[in-house]
């Protein structure tokens, strides 16, 4: 298999102490008919070479605006960034031109999305949309984008690749046409891959296959690998960290395996409890009650009070921060120990 | 794709016959003497009468002359009209004339509608967009008569910028201002049909995924959104494209242009059956005709149809 080289030398991003990117107190607001939603308040979350990050979460809760936003996909208005700073290898993407901005997008950071028959476009051949890739930022001419573009769907594993290289979109099925998003998004070799809900809208059989596959790519690319998803059971076994969010904010973080075996943030709690689970066989699933918070009349105190099984008087007046409990484990909850410990 | 436009191909040929027996049916059973009128005042003379029912076959029913007639229609012969002229080779001429006029007007509406409408559809509730929405109401609500005089009097008459009137050649220079009025219309509704869609696109999943492979701005929404976006745009042109080969009575008539519109027109009111009746046929023909190029094309731009 013959790829692109490019000389690393020349590479003009590279990490520091191996830290890819630092996101610090992303603040990200829409201005709806409703009012402002506070869709990310404070958002904190770094990523390192070769590492998986897990951001988990309901539907709502900012994993896809923090996703567009450190894209620079984000819809500018309604959205507004009200403040934070994105260090990808120690530059702040925010303070960056748009020129620049294009040029990381696709070479260091790119992106796959839930719905790849959505957000593949549906009247151009998938060779194409993959060789587009070389032929924007390589500069590469039709034919030998189009022999990469063949190269990475055979990596990709999309049988007789280059016949059906010139096929369109809805030509394959949900899971050949997520490795395609896929081929198309490790193209020019990305130092950072962002995936937001890559499986979602798969079976469970592909999605397992998908999953395997991104970890693949990563561990052979050493690339940084951030997974979006509601539901920690996809990504227990890909995944290094986690970071929980609720309403627009990082409510936990920690390693996996140590999130998976006992949680010290309540909302996190109910998450866990909220996936099948073969060591409880046979008990009842859990579904956290009441719904996520209106983001543009967040509730005072802590915005899960209103469906914490554990929340006190303190809960509805202090917003807790989010703190170490113990090393390498962090919750903003004003009881994280109890949590821990209990 | 072979098969399909076989199965078209025959699929039209019912359509065909029956359009074309309705016309010649209701052209020439009309009550009332055929040959009233066309001998001065008086009456015509038993042998004239004779000769005529003799050559269009009025004695026959009436599906048997029809069959006759349609015998000689895919011989290429229509026939000859009460001038004695062959409809043919008139209608030939009148469409190679109608055939420029609706291409012309064709190209207007397509270069200026879809432009305007990208603008417009870019930015919505920009100041493009105000200005294409104020602009083509104002175009949909003007009858194309107003249009025609109008602009025929500023900009031939007064301005002296375009051709007041079309001569038999009808050059193109001639037609600019003619194809612009009767395309007018279609314009508008090109432009807005380009506005919804493109804002529409803009907003599409894959528009994002463009952005996120670090398209620029141009390519993002000229190539990934606008390709989308034109897809029942062309396929309007198409239909539009039918429509114009049926002439255009009003813009004929105000620039004095010799095209099929005004065939029919006078063919019509003169009770000229054969002129009209071969006018017609030829227009189903090439209306059905167009209508599967369109679905073709269809086909083309849009790769999810499937004609097999
Ligand atoms: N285009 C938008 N307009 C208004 N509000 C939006 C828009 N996109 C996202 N939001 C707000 O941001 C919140 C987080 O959305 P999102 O990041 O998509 O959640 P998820 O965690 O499910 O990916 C939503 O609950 C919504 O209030
Ligand atoms: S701070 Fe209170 S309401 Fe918030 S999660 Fe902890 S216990 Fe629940
Ligand atoms: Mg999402």
């Amino acid at each position: 298999m013959t790829t692109v080289t490019t000389d690393p030398s020349a590479k003009q991003y590279r990490p520091e102490n191996g830290r890819l990117l630092d996101v610090e107190e992303l603040h990200v607001e829409f201005h709806t008919q409703e009012g402002v939603a506070r869709a990310l308040n404070g958002v904190n979350i770094y990523l390192d070479q070769g590492e998986t990050l897990a951001i988990l979460g309901e539907s709502g809760s900012g994993k896809s605006v923090t996703a567009q936003t450190v894209m620079g996909i984000l819809d500018i208005p309604p959205a507004k960034i009200t403040g934070g700073a994105i260090r990808y290898c120690g530059q702040d993407l925010l303070q960056m031109g748009e020129e620049q901005r294009r040029e990381i997008r696709g070479p260091e950071i790119s992106m796959i999305f839930q719905d790849a028959l959505s957000a593949l476009n549906p009247v151009f051949p998938v060779g194409w949309q993959i060789a587009e890739m070389f032929r924007v930022h390589r500069g590469l001419n039709k034919s030998d984008a189009l022999d990469q573009a063949v190269h990475l769907m055979e990596r990709v594993q999309i049988p007789g690749a280059r016949d059906r290289v010139k096929a369109y979109p809805h030509q394959f099925s949900g899971g050949m046409r997520q490795r395609i998003m896929i081929a198309m998004a490790i193209a020019l070799d990305p130092a950072v891959l962002i995936a937001d809900e890559p499986t979602t809208a798969l079976d469970v059989t592909v999605q397992a296959q998908i999953m395997g596959l991104l970890k693949e790519l990563q561990e052979e690319r050493q690339m940084g690998l951030i997974l979006i998803t509601h539901d920690l059971g996809v990504v227990a076994d890909v995944a290094d960290r986690i970071s929980v969010m609720y309403a627009g904010r990082i409510v936990e973080k920690a390693a996996v395996h140590d999130i998976y075996a006992n949680p010290a943030h309540p909302y996190t709690e109910g998450l866990l409890a909220s996936i099948p689970r073969l060591d409880r066989k046979g008990q009842e699933l859990y579904a956290i009650g009441g719904l996520p918070p209106n983001l543009t009349r967040m509730p005072p105190g802590c915005p899960f009070h209103p469906r914490c099984g554990r929340a006190r008087d303190i809960c509805s007046s202090d917003d807790p921060d989010l703190l170490e409990v113990v090393p390498g484990r962090l919750s903003a909850c004003h009881f994280s120990e109890e949590v821990l410990n209990g | 794709m072979g098969k399909y436009i076989v199965r078209r191909l025959l699929q039209m040929i019912p359509v065909v016959l029956g359009a074309t027996f309705l016309i010649y049916a209701m052209v020439f059973a009309l009550p009332g003497d055929p040959t009233a009128g066309k001998c001065g005042e008086r009456e015509c003379s038993e042998a004239y009468k004779a000769a005529f029912y003799e050559k269009y076959n009025l004695n026959d029913p009436l599906p048997i002359q029809y069959g006759k007639y349609m015998a000689n229609v895919v011989q290429g012969d229509l026939g000859e009209n009460q001038y004695g002229n062959d409809v043919a080779g008139e209608l030939g001429d009148r469409y190679l004339v109608t055939g420029k006029l609706a291409l012309m007007a064709l190209l207007w509406e397509g270069v200026i509608g879809i432009a305007a409408g990208a603008l417009a559809g870019i930015r919505k509730g920009g100041f493009m967009d105000s200005l294409v929405l104020v602009s083509t109401l104002f175009l949909i609500s003007i009858p194309v008569f107003v249009t025609g005089v109008v602009s025929q009097f500023f900009l031939g008459v007064k301005w002296g910028v375009a051709s007041v009137t079309v001569s038999a050649d009808a050059t193109v220079y001639e037609l600019l201002l003619p194809s612009f009025v009767l395309g007018s219309l279609s314009m508008a509704y090109i432009a807005r049909l380009t506005r919804t869609n493109l804002a529409e696109n803009l907003r599409a999943d894959y528009v994002r995924t463009a952005k996120a492979k670090g398209l620029t701005p141009q390519r993002t929404v000229g190539l990934h959104a606008l390709r989308n976006s034109l897809i029942p745009v062309v396929t309007f042109m198409g239909y539009d494209f039918g429509a114009l080969l049926g002439g255009a009575i009003v813009t004929e008539g105000i620039f004095n242009i010799q095209g099929v519109g005004g065939y029919i027109f006078r063919g019509v009111n003169n009770r000229d059956g054969v002129a009209v009746v071969g006018a017609v046929t030829v227009l189903v023909v090439a209306y059905l005709l167009v209508n599967l190029l369109v679905d073709l094309l269809y086909g083309l731009l849009d790769p999810r149809i499937s004609h097999d």
